[in-house]
């Protein structure tokens, strides 16, 4: 325990990075993702093609390798990043799709009679998504994005691969200094990992308790 | 009398199932057709085809002058002026009764929210719900639903209103409150065109009829020439079984 209390700064550094990663990464991807899903059940086919193929390609690669490509390929086409920037650009890429896919889930559960309804009174496409359907899908798309926000928080911690000092960070540099108390220092940055993590996911439960639209 | 709505030679398939199948027939300003036929007789795919909610493999709809546009803002507008009542009423189920009312007139027609809500009581009224207008859809009766979802086409000052089997999915009980309003917005000279199988209705409220089988427009009479004297073997067989109870 004692290695902890020690290092405390240490700690709150590296704590203080990965909430930095995971509040941008949010706060660029939520929309992204929205907008994603928008494209993905727009009425315009070559929009939808475009959605999807982003989708499925950036959600089956890893995100170690979505991290290599900002890291070194895009550097070769002349865009330099910093460090802390690319790994927030590469999260972000990486996690807008399962934003957009948990919004589309959502988005699909509500009766399709909803948006016939919607326009047949002459609501635009926009319209009929903003005014009829996603305050509709909301209450049930909170729960998984904050299952994706879950994973994204540990997932931050692929960026202490790529010069970023993460909680992760914290760890390593603490047990390479203090190598017989590995066990308490890597406990100390799993705590901090659940700091984040439990009070997310109670939040998610407490919201799948309410009911959603009753119909 | 001025044609209102023109459908020229339309034609649809579901895969390879031939729903709509050359059909061709106008409908003129102030008439009220009726629909009807068993069912998979293509009538709901044809209603619901005249405000595009399927589309249409060939052929061409007009409405009031202006053939159908496929996308986009253009389709709105047009939507906009054409009513549609479904089976299923599909009110927000999100919105109060009031707010499904004025959801169109505001963002659709730009009207100011006491304007909106002004004109919906006054509908509500007359459809006789205007006592339920703060609560949720699903706290009505499925008659009660119907009659908002009646109201909120009715906002929109539609120059044309579509029924798609407006009265299937109600309790018996609750069928002629809803019929006594589409026949009062009939005698007021709206123009409309109702799928439905309530025959007495049908007969009652019609200035047309037009009889539907296998994605066929089979006759096209008035309801006392078609109910007294089929033409067509298929509306004889059609009327035999449901006119002998």
């Amino acid at each position: 325990m004692e290695v902890i209390l020690d290092n405390l700064p240490l700690y709150l550094r590296g704590f203080g990075m990965t909430l930095y990663l995971l509040g941008l990464t949010v706060l660029f991807a939520l929309p992204l993702g929205a907008l994603v899903a928008a494209l993905r059940i727009s009425p315009v086919p070559s929009l939808r093609v475009v959605a999807a193929v982003y989708t499925e390609w950036l959600r089956n690669t890893p995100l170690t390798l979505v991290f290599f490509f900002i890291a070194f390929v895009l550097p070769r086409i002349g865009a330099r990043l910093d460090y802390e920037i690319g790994a927030v650009v590469a999260l972000t890429l990486y996690t807008a799709p399962f934003f957009a896919e948990a919004i589309r889930s959502g988005v699909n559960a509500v009766p399709v009679g909803q948006a016939e309804a919607a326009r047949s009174i002459g609501l635009t496409f926009g319209q009929t998504l903003g005014n009829v359907i996603l305050p509709q899908a909301l209450r049930g798309v909170v729960p998984p994005l904050i299952n994706v926000t879950i994973a994204l928080t540990k997932n931050t911690s692929v960026a202490t691969g790529f010069f970023v000092f993460t909680l992760v960070s914290t760890g390593q540099r603490l047990a390479n200094q203090n190598g017989d108390q590995v066990i308490p220092i890597l406990l100390g940055v799993a705590f901090f990992y659940l700091v984040i993590t439990i009070p997310l996911g109670q939040f998610a439960d407490r919201l799948e308790e309410r009911v959603v639209v009753n119909r | 009398m001025e044609p209102l709505v023109v459908l020229d030679n339309v034609n649809k398939h579901f895969g390879e199932l031939h729903v709509l199948k050359e059909i061709s027939t106008t409908v003129g300003r102030g008439e009220v057709v009726v629909v009807i036929g068993p069912s998979g007789s293509g009538k709901s795919t044809l209603c619901r085809a005249i405000n595009r909610l399927e589309t249409i493999d060939n052929g061409t709809i007009t409405i009031d002058g202006k053939q159908l546009p496929s996308e986009g803002a253009e389709l709105a507008k047009l939507r906009a002026d054409v009513g549609m009542v479904f089976q299923s009423f599909n009110l927000f189920a999100h919105k109060t009764v009031l707010e499904n009312v004025t959801l169109g007139p505001i963002k659709v027609r730009r009207k100011s929210r006491q304007e909106a809500e002004k004109r919906a009581m006054e509908l509500l009224e007359r459809v006789g719900v205007a006592n339920q207008a703060k609560k949720m859809p699903a706290q009505l009766s499925g008659g009660q639903q119907q009659r908002v979802a009646i109201a909120r086409a009715l906002a929109m000052d539609p120059k044309l209103m579509l029924f798609d089997e407006p009265t299937s999915a109600l309790d018996p009980e609750m069928i002629n409150e809803v019929l006594d309003v589409i026949t009062g917005l009939a005698k007021d000279g709206m123009t409309m065109i109702v799928v439905t199988h309530e025959m007495g209705f049908a007969r009652k409220v019609a200035d047309r009829l037009l009889f539907m089988a296998d994605g066929r427009i089979v006759e096209d009479a008035t309801p006392t020439d078609f109910f007294d004297h089929p033409a067509s073997d298929r509306a004889k067989d059609f009327l035999s079984k449901i006119l002998t109870h």
